[in-house]
């Protein structure tokens, strides 16, 4: 059921992450995949991994949550671990099959670019998990601030974010009623050569479409009707405060990135 | 022999995750073929849910479906029949409009059931004039008509696929009540010349109770089920549960709380003016 897709989803919660300012949170998640590709060692990848453990841990977040959330990624993680595993130049040949040979350098790298991959998205995800959408683009927002002197339209960018977050549940909602519908008139999503399958999506893509739009408009004219009048001089209900937690954490992080370079120049 | 059996059919959505929530618990149910029955229930009893297994969009997290007495999960082909022979109109089926032509569209269901062009072009045709939508529309763009229309040829894309049960949620929701009334007494002509069984999914009690059969729904679970004037009977349950009673039910329960001696079961606007006349014709009370 298209309901169940977990990508970009927010789990409400009262956990120390969830009180973390989005700021914080996004800062971390920047240094964290900075860190990811600083890791130089195996013993950087367990340190990482136990610093995603530890964080779902205090964020309430299930383990299940996390891997139905990494289920898409599947092809993209067999196909690098694949190129790395047969297209890596090396001396060190663990096992030959006609033109095919598998080295330990590419062995190496497959198993590297594997961790790396799914520690990256589900570290990302444990950001959209536990800050809700709406969060995001505040902290966003404030953390772009400074571009506005050169001119970056700071405000409609994260204008135009918050709108694209706040829909995709409705439009995956309307996807859900509109697949139903058709089904129920018997189309066949499901079988097919690949043309056939393609052009079995039209009745689903165009009456999309022609929601999206139609909401679009409505939700223009729903603002224009309350005086939207873009970003200068709006000030905001809730305001972003930093606290101790904040420090806290930016603590936690920099140690984490110290622990990795530490285990990197040691080797381990 | 019943047509459409469910057995302690249960449904709970994004099971296993925080947001996990039991839409239909353990219903059982079956309808009888050429019956028409009206599921009734509030926003949110589970009445929308209940009907998508009915053609196996689907999957029941427990309890079984029985189509002519045969699971319609036992195998693929099993969900395709039962997509054909059970023809789902869902709620403000106009949004499911997409073909260039307001032809082509009602004719996208009987294509999908392989049939000739002699036979989609008869069906369309059939379709068409059962839900009173004029031939001269046909070369029109489904998106260029009225609200009314649209809904129309929405509905008549299922009807032109003739299935044995026809599933209506919610189908006269945003009609003035004209249109309103006139789509409702051509879905059951169609019921009674083709010999449908007709399940009406409302929360509109002046609708429901043209059907045979009242099947009320809450917290996804069946409360009452029964011919009209025995529902209409639990007047203080069906309140309690958020649902109205019709207004000629009404009526005849304030009368007779003011005194007025009405007979039970009345809830059609005809029943409700005979029994004044007939209290009239005795000389009892004032009116």
């Amino acid at each position: 059921m298209l309901k169940d897709i977990t990508l970009g989803q927010y789990f409400p919660g009262d956990t120390p992450v969830h009180r973390l300012d989005p700021r914080t949170k996004l800062l971390l998640t920047v240094a964290y995949i900075a860190a990811i590709f600083m890791v130089g060692s195996w013993g950087g990848y367990a340190l990482v991994f136990a610093a995603l453990v530890c964080v779902c841990a205090v964020a309430h977040i299930r383990p299940k949550a996390l891997l139905k959330g990494l289920k898409p990624l599947v092809f993209i993680i067999v196909f690098t671990a694949i190129l790395n595993l047969f297209f890596t130049r090396g001396d060190d040949v663990l096992f030959q099959w006609k033109a095919l040979r598998v080295t330990y350098t590419g062995l190496e790298r497959a198993v590297s670019m594997v961790l790396r991959i799914l520690l990256l998205v589900s570290g990302t995800f444990l950001l959209t998990y536990t800050t809700s959408p709406l969060a995001i683009t505040d902290g966003l927002e404030k953390l772009l601030s400074p571009l506005k002197k050169l001119h970056v339209p700071v405000y409609e960018l994260s204008l135009m974010m918050c709108i694209a977050l706040r829909f995709i549940p409705t439009l995956i909602e309307e996807t859900d009623r509109i697949m139903s519908a058709q089904k129920a008139r018997g189309a066949d999503l499901e079988t097919g050569t690949l043309p056939e399958r393609a052009k079995a999506l039209l009745p689903l893509l165009i009456p999309l479409f022609i929601s999206a739009f139609r909401r679009a408009d409505e939700l223009a004219l729903a603002m224009e009707c309350r005086c939207y009048n873009g970003g200068e001089g709006r000030t905001r209900m809730k305001q972003l405060h930093m606290s101790w937690r904040d420090g806290v954490a930016f603590l936690l992080g920099a140690a984490l990135i110290a622990g990795i370079l530490l285990l990197r120049r040691l080797g381990i | 022999m019943s047509l459409i059996e469910l057995r302690g059919l249960t449904h709970i959505y994004s099971q296993g995750t925080p947001f996990e929530k039991t839409a239909i618990d353990g219903i059982s149910l079956t309808i009888d073929a050429g019956q028409t029955v009206a599921l009734i229930g509030h926003t949110g009893s589970g009445k929308s849910t209940l009907i998508s297994h009915l053609n196996a969009l689907l999957k029941p997290s427990g309890g079984t479906v029985l189509l002519d007495g045969q699971d319609i999960f036992a195998s693929k082909a099993s969900i395709r029949a039962a997509r054909f022979r059970v023809g789902v109109v869902f709620q403000y089926p106009e949004y499911q409009l997409f073909e260039e032509t307001v032809f082509a569209d009602i004719a996208y269901g009987p294509k999908n059931l392989k049939l000739d062009e002699p036979e989609i072009d008869r069906r369309v045709r059939e379709a068409a004039a059962f839900v009173g939508l004029d031939a001269g529309v046909f070369d029109r763009s489904p998106l260029e008509l009225s609200g009314g229309q649209k809904r129309r040829a929405a509905i008549a894309g299922v009807l032109a696929m003739e299935p044995d049960v026809l599933v209506l949620d919610e189908p006269t929701a945003g009609l003035d009540p004209a249109g309103r009334e006139d789509l409702l007494a051509r879905l059951f002509r169609w019921h009674e010349i083709r010999g449908a069984t007709i399940l009406l999914v409302t929360h509109d009690m002046s609708i429901a109770n043209r059907c045979e059969r009242l099947v009320v729904m809450a917290e996804g679970k069946i409360v009452l089920d029964g011919a009209p004037e025995e529902v209409f009977a639990h007047d203080g349950q069906l309140l309690s549960i958020g649902l109205d009673l019709p207004a000629p039910a009404h009526i005849a329960k304030l009368l007779r709380e003011r005194g007025l001696d009405l007979p039970a079961g009345i809830y059609t606007l005809d029943r409700l003016a005979e029994a004044i006349l007939a209290l009239r014709g005795k000389g009892a009370g004032p009116c």
